[in-house]
């Protein structure tokens, strides 16, 4: 493939960097990126990917826009209110960028048709919120070799790790299961200030970014977790766990499915947090 | 004894990681507790012991996105 000349200089920013060059644009151009939840994490994740240029864009989320989504998830726009958050999110990555190939499907995510949404796939992107998605996601990735990069975000915290299967710790090697139903608020009452998710979200690609070029140190075997009230990163190192239900050395789970749906049932605030 | 906990060094009575929890009001199903780089099983919490120096670190639930 060759670029355009207004491709040139629309990527001129990167071509100028060494560390990507025409041929690094050349492998985000023919990368594939599928992207799991077109919402808070999502929404940053696809923008900057497809201002990027990167090749194929798959997109699944089957919820329609509310107003309040519109606080952080900035694919979406008033006008879109109430129309699906994957057609919504199509028509702004074609304004910004119509380089970039979409692909929608207005589906949840599900263990029976999870490997098959992602095998065409080079990176997946964990954008959705609630655990049991986002373990049947670590699973699918594990079974099919794909890169992950993990997020999850939660009032004022955001976490980013990304797994490259057979090589890295996964999502279950540090939390073998999901909590109790009930103990950790994973849903929308918890609150979320909305730039954590643009913070994570925009880590999340840059992740996706150093994976397809193979540039830098990928942030596997370290979880970044980040407190926006203390504008603080914390990085804790972690190593696949031999007793790891999944990618350990006599793993129970040897076939993908879905944990159970948690109630959005919440302790005390302060039950969470340390200090 | 003094450990460190998530980065910050904290005074804690001396035990197994699951006093420590404890002490720290934290419910031990919330957490993943790696203790010196070493993830701690849940079911070796009350029986893998914490000395001076070592360090914590408490990873939270996030289960967030959208
Ligand atoms: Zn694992």
């Amino acid at each position: 493939m060759s670029f355009t000349e207004e491709q040139i200089t629309r990527y001129s920013r990167h071509i100028l960097l060494p560390e990507v060059g025409g041929k690094g644009q050349k492998k985000i151009a023919q990368a594939k990126v599928f992207v799991v939840g077109a919402g808070g994490l999502g929404s940053p994740v696809a923008l900057y990917l497809a201002a990027a240029g990167i090749g194929t864009l798959g997109l699944i989320d089957g919820d329609v826009v509310d107003r309040s989504n519109l606080q952080r998830q900035v694919l979406h726009h008033t006008p879109d209110v109430g129309r699906s958050k994957v057609q919504s999110a199509k028509e702004k990555i074609f304004l910004l960028n119509p380089d970039v190939n979409v692909e929608t499907y207005e589906d949840r995510f599900t263990a029976s048709n999870a490997m098959d949404y992602i095998a065409p796939y080079d990176v997946v992107i964990d954008g959705v919120d609630t655990f049991p998605a986002k373990f049947l996601i670590n699973d699918a990735c594990y079974f099919a070799g794909k890169p992950l990069v993990h997020g999850g975000i939660l009032r004022f915290e955001g976490r980013v790790f990304s797994i490259v299967p057979g090589q890295s710790a996964c999502y279950r090697c540090v939390f073998p299961e999901p909590p109790p139903p009930g103990l950790v608020p994973s849903c929308q009452e918890a609150g979320i200030i909305g730039v954590v998710a643009g913070i994570i979200g925009t880590i999340q690609a840059t992740e996706a970014l150093k994976l397809i070029l193979g540039i830098g140190d990928p942030l596997t075997d370290r979880i970044l977790d980040f407190d926006a009230r203390k504008t603080a990163f914390r990085e804790i190192r972690v190593k696949r766990n031999p007793r790891c239900p999944l990618c350990g050395d006599h793993p129970d789970i040897t076939e993908l499915f879905e944990h159970e749906q948690e109630a959005c049932q919440l302790q005390a605030p302060g039950a969470l947090g340390i200090s | 004894m003094q450990i460190t906990i998530n980065g910050k060094p904290e005074e804690v009575q001396a035990g197994t990681v699951m006093d420590v929890l404890k002490q720290k009001d934290i419910d031990p199903h919330m957490v993943a507790v790696e203790l010196n780089t070493q993830i701690v099983e849940r079911d070796q919490l009350a029986t893998t012991n914490v000395q001076d120096g070592d360090k914590v670190e408490f990873l939270f639930y996030m289960g967030g996105g959208a």
